[in-house]
């Protein structure tokens, strides 16, 4: 079976979806630069030209206008942030805009935009360059949000948010882009709103998703060790949320933990931890609810701070054994 | 350039449409029968119908809070309009935009946004793949001199002008952005020129001149048609209304009695019918029965309108909306 890095698997959906549907256009910042957007747009240029590569100047809002106004008269815009910070920018017409416009106008325009957001953290790049928005963009109505974990989901999961045909946030981490997995040639997709179990067991479900699912396995394969088994469930979708399959596992288990890359207030673990708490499985629990994420403060640059700030397998470890012990 | 007595009979028309249309929502407002809120188009007539007269179906009008009448000038049906107003099922909007997002897909208006400057960027992005399908299709971006204020508006001049993409900027400069004259929110309003800096061709023009604005659009959209690039018109203008809802703003102190009274003489309806009976291409008889056809016309789509269900209320035909 060929493997290829996670960028491998992104730079070939995009080939394939600009190879076989002449409406794919990818815009943003960064596709012809060396730099930006690491090998995942590599050669795109070259075989596809610059109307259906374009790399516009610095203005994210209006780029993003841009994408929609494309995808209304008729293009599959694939828009790409290589920092997700800057999508910060062009939340007017990403929440006021893309996200209402079928709803606001009844129907009768879908705006089929796929907005492609990378997690930059690590490096000592700090706070503006490594934020994982995720929650922010999961609360805006009208929005679909994927975070894949692995080439595999990563080339799927691009290839179902292009054909959507609703806009839908695409969030890749770019620690995850040398990680290597066995990828299929050819178009194949991975549905939207389903997550999948990566590893079954029967004492604790951690719930997580994108990069820190490798953290998790991590953990799980350590704790395995001290006699302990994990059950992990990767998300891939944020929003709309797999639900049924969160709660058929911590049916299962009767524990949880969820890891998310992002911020805890109002966030996506707190999202998840409601859907629990929501049903009777809340009374069946042989412990609380258990949240790992990053603290409520702006990412800092030191490697030494960075260390402390992001979830990692020893910290992810200590949690599930410290809930098993209670 | 000679205009057809036919075209100006038809840009008289649409005038009307949109006047007698606009001053029937003031007064169905006014009575509480309306509660969406409606910014008037009363006034600025010319620009809507001036520009939209030379463009057809398959080309691209993206419009702001103050949509009614991009949206009769496009061909817009009024009876949609009218029930999308009084937030019906019926409406062009299902009754889910309301008076300011409204929306044709079959006349090419995918829709009007109430944040300003928000469709300038859209339609740049619509003429973009208007240049790439090839064809001679065009984009329209109509807004008020207040979305000048805004960042979109300069990055989507930045792009367009970029990539010679063809779209039309027309701005309607109706001196007010809400409540605040225009001198008191750009540095420099002579808003034609600020185009001129992204290497546009731009002009400022009478707005109230209906066959100005059209000659002037119409060689604006025959070059965006040969892409040959975009342009700028500044369509100098006011609106009689107040920003929202049926008064003038006259008792708020927002503007003098005085000035209303020098922009209503300059009504630009009126200036067309005087020009039309002068070289006998309509009689006033001619004139008031187009009124009457009209006036008749409206009453339809309020009875259309008010006998039109809500849209269903239950979740499940909420959510259907949100992810087709």
């Amino acid at each position: 079976m060929r493997e290829l890095t996670y960028a491998q698997a992104i730079n070939e959906a995009l080939r394939l979806l600009l190879e076989t549907d002449d409406r794919v256009m990818l815009i943003g910042q960064g596709v012809t630069s060396p730099w930006y957007v690491g090998t995942t747009t590599a050669g795109l240029i070259e075989r596809f030209g610059n109307r259906r590569v374009i790399d516009p100047p610095v203005s994210e809002n209006g780029i993003t206008g841009v994408a929609i106004g494309a995808a209304l008269a008729g293009s599959r815009s694939i828009l790409v942030f290589p920092r997700m910070d800057f999508m910060y920018l062009a939340m007017d017409q990403i929440a006021n805009h893309a996200a209402n416009w079928h709803a606001m106008f009844g129907g009768e325009y879908c705006v089929p935009l796929t907005i492609w957001g990378i997690i930059n953290r690590g490096g000592e790049q700090a706070a503006q360059h490594s934020q994982a928005l995720q929650a922010i963009f999961a609360h805006i109505p009208g929005l679909k949000v994927v975070m894949p974990s692995n080439g595999y989901d990563a080339k799927g999961l691009l290839i179902s948010s292009v054909r959507d045909g609703n806009p839908v946030v695409f969030i890749d981490d770019r620690w995850l882009y040398n990680l290597r997995c066995v990828v299929p040639e050819g178009l194949y997709q991975v549905p939207i709103g389903k997550g999948a179990v990566l590893r079954e067991g029967k004492d604790v479900s951690v719930i997580t998703s994108s990069y820190t699912v490798h953290e998790v396995l991590k953990a799980a394969d350590e704790c395995r060790g001290k006699g302990i088994s994990v059950e992990v469930v990767d998300l891939r979708t944020i929003k709309p949320l797999d639900s049924e399959l969160i709660l058929g596992s911590v049916r299962k288990t009767g524990r949880v933990v969820i890891v998310d890359g992002g911020w805890k207030a109002f966030g996506v673990s707190g999202e998840i931890a409601a859907r629990i708490a929501e049903t009777p499985l809340i009374r069946e629990l042989k412990a609380p609810i258990c949240r790992l994420s990053l603290p409520d403060a702006p990412a800092p640059a030191s490697t030494a701070l960075e260390d402390v700030y992001y979830p990692r397998k020893e910290q992810i470890a200590a949690t599930i054994q410290r809930l098993l012990e209670a | 350039m000679d205009v057809s007595a036919e075209t100006l009979i038809k840009l008289y028309v649409t005038m009307q449409r949109i006047r007698l249309f606009e001053e029937r929502v003031a007064d169905l407002v006014s009575k509480g029968e309306i509660t969406t809120p409606c910014h008037l188009y009363t006034g600025q007539e010319a620009v809507a119908t001036g520009i939209c007269a030379s463009l057809r179906n398959d080309d691209y009008v993206f419009s702001t809070h103050r949509s009614h009448g991009h949206y009769i000038a496009k061909g817009g049906d009024l009876r949609k309009l009218m029930a999308e107003i009084y937030c019906k099922s019926t409406g062009c909007s299902k009754g889910r935009g309301g008076s300011m997002h409204i929306t044709s897909a079959e006349k090419g208006l995918p829709g009007s946004s109430a944040i300003v400057a928000g469709t300038i960027p859209i339609a740049v992005g619509a003429a973009l793949r208007l240049s790439a399908v090839g064809g001679d299709g065009v984009s329209v971006a109509f807004f008020g001199d207040g979305a000048v204020c805004e960042g979109a508006f300069y990055e989507a001049l930045n792009f367009a002008s970029l990539k010679k993409l063809p779209v039309i900027f027309v701005c309607e400069n109706n001196l007010f952005s809400t409540h605040m004259p225009v001198e008191d929110s750009l540095a420099n309003p002579i808003i034609y020129k600020i185009a001129e800096a992204f290497k546009l061709p731009s002009c400022r023009i009478d707005g109230n001149d209906v066959l100005k604005v059209y000659k002037t659009g119409q060689a604006a959209i025959e070059r965006a048609r040969k892409r040959k690039g975009p342009s700028f018109i500044e369509c100098m203008t006011y609106r009689w209304r107040g920003h929202v809802g049926p008064n003038y703003d006259v008792d708020k102190g927002i503007r003098t009695q005085k000035e209303l009274d020098r922009w209503m003489a300059k009504d630009p309806i009126k200036a067309l019918e005087k020009m039309l009976i002068a070289k006998r291409f309509l009689t006033n008889g001619e004139a008031s029965k187009i009124v009457t056809g009209i006036e008749r016309e409206i009453d339809g789509a309020v009875a259309f309108a008010k006998k039109s269900p809500y849209p269903p209320s239950d979740e499940m035909e909420i959510i259907r909306y949100l992810f087709r």
